[in-house]
């Protein structure tokens, strides 16, 4: 890859992973907003460690929060994310173990909390969750709803973000993209001696898959 | 030895042999479909994250299973002591419960190892409940991931042919997920209303029926109750009507359980 190009496409990945994360952390602000909440926040899931990751969080516990990571199967953000199913908890009615392992994922001890996993395509990336709306409205199928669609502009926003990720690594020659952008580099040098044979067989390969 | 009936086509003379052991009236009500059950005799599994025994809302578990994988080897936990990692799957016994008091409650836990390997877990999990003829499986959980689809919907397949109800939960947003969007299974979304015995039949599928899903105070962890919404809470309550139905008329097919929900649905022919 030639300097220029490399420059070109560094510059666009390292802005692209904060302006990302910007809007992860917009998509908390304005849920937690929507429904007057104390507090909201993402995870994402590291599939190496199988672990869920605090990624952007609004309101209550957000400063300590960001990188903390707790086991994938645990708690209600794991369930979510194993069932793909959104569960919504309203009112703590007797809960002797309930607090303690909600308040280890949370940060703070909500009384009620929205939980929704964030999938994109085939994949679940993440969870979203809304800790603590008002109490005095009941819970509508409508508020279900409004959940689901932050879901989806949160995944959208966690993909882009692995992608950004993705490809800085890539850059970095780390992980499996960079074996990607080796051969591109080699492409990119050839062409410049002799482009005929190196096409030919970009142009097969590309082809084949 | 009795000539058994006929499976793959219908010779005029063996008409007679088909003839259903208990004739439908022609107006199907509530009070036939279970009126004075109670789930006696009839076994339902909770494919969840496990259950919380000796709960006083979910009373007796019958048996507590785990099913994990380690190295490609699928292991079945038959004594499984972990409880419920979540808590969900103790408030779906709890609802089975509370609508059909003396069904028998088996818990199949299928969560704990972690996000990685938890599709591969859930199918294994189906099919070894399956295996063991339960009446109704209750599974609130789906996977998104196509490689397992086929596979599951060859096992969702297989519980109707052996007339094990399979109940799963719909999801509420538009995803493809399974197996609740097979035809062979009984798919629940949720309501607003508070009435445990009010459900509605979906004429817009792949969403077949619609229970109670919000505002449900449910039994949790520990001994505790919470307020839950969500169609995994939508789920057990058709699963215990379900429970209520066969233990009143136990030869019901998953066939003949579905027409029966729909003849007795709010909207249909069912009291509100």
């Amino acid at each position: 890859m030639s300097e220029e190009l490399r420059s070109a496409v560094a510059a666009g990945v390292l802005g692209a992973e904060r302006s990302y994360r910007e809007l992860l952390q917009s998509i908390v602000e304005v849920a937690r907003a929507i429904f007057r909440a104390k507090a909201s926040s993402i995870f994402l899931l590291d599939e190496n460690t199988d672990e869920l990751v605090f990624e952007a969080v609004a309101g209550e516990g957000s400063e300590s929060l960001i990188g903390r990571r707790f086991p994938s199967s645990q708690g209600i953000a794991g369930f979510v994310l194993v069932s793909r199913q959104p569960l919504v908890i309203e009112d703590v009615l007797e809960d002797p173990r309930f607090s303690r392992e909600v308040a280890e994922s949370t940060g703070y001890l909500p009384e009620g909390l929205m939980a929704v996993p964030l999938l994109h395509e085939e994949r679940a990336l993440g969870v979203l969750e809304v800790l603590d709306r008002p109490t005095d409205a009941r819970f509508t199928l409508g508020e279900m709803d409004l959940l689901g669609l932050f879901a989806s502009q949160a995944a959208i926003a966690l993909d882009l973000l692995q992608r950004a990720r993705r490809a800085q690594s890539a850059l970095a020659g780390e992980g499996d993209l960079s074996v990607v952008a080796r051969i591109a580099e080699k492409l990119e040098q050839r062409r410049e001696d002799d482009e005929g044979d190196a096409a030919a067989f970009l142009a097969a390969l590309e082809k084949v898959l | 030895m009795e000539e058994p009936l006929p499976a793959w086509s219908l010779p005029t003379e063996a008409i007679d042999r088909i003839e259903l052991p208990e004739a439908w009236p022609g107006q199907v009500t509530r009070e036939w479909a279970w009126g004075g059950a109670t789930g006696a005799g009839v076994r339902v599994c909770i494919l969840d994250s496990g259950v919380e025994t000796n709960h006083p809302l979910v009373g007796e578990v019958q048996q507590s299973i785990a099913v994990s994988i380690e190295a490609d080897n699928v292991l079945i936990d038959d004594d499984d002591r972990a409880g419920d990692l979540c808590g969900h799957g103790t408030a779906c016994a709890g609802i089975v419960r509370s609508l059909a008091p003396d069904c028998e409650l088996t818990s199949v836990r299928v969560l704990g190892a972690g996000y990685t390997g938890s599709g591969a877990v859930l199918l294994e999990g189906l099919r070894w409940s399956i295996e063991q003829g339960y009446d109704v499986i209750n599974m609130s959980l789906s996977t998104t991931k196509q490689k397992f689809a086929s596979l599951l919907h060859e096992l969702a397949d297989t519980a109707y042919f052996r007339r094990t109800m399979l109940v799963a939960s719909a999801h509420n947003m538009p995803v493809e997920s399974y197996p609740w969007r097979f035809s062979s299974v009984i798919s629940v979304g949720s309501h607003e209303s508070s009435d445990p015995f009010s459900y509605y039949y979906n004429p817009s599928p792949p969403v077949e029926f619609f229970a109670r899903g919000v505002d449900v105070e449910v039994p949790w962890l520990g001994g505790g109750r919470l307020v839950c919404t969500g169609n995994s809470f939508a789920t057990p309550h058709v699963a215990g009507i379900v429970a209520l139905m066969l233990s009143k008329h136990r030869e019901l097919t998953p066939f003949q359980l579905k027409s029966l929900l729909y003849l007795t649905s709010s909207n249909v022919g069912g009291e509100t």
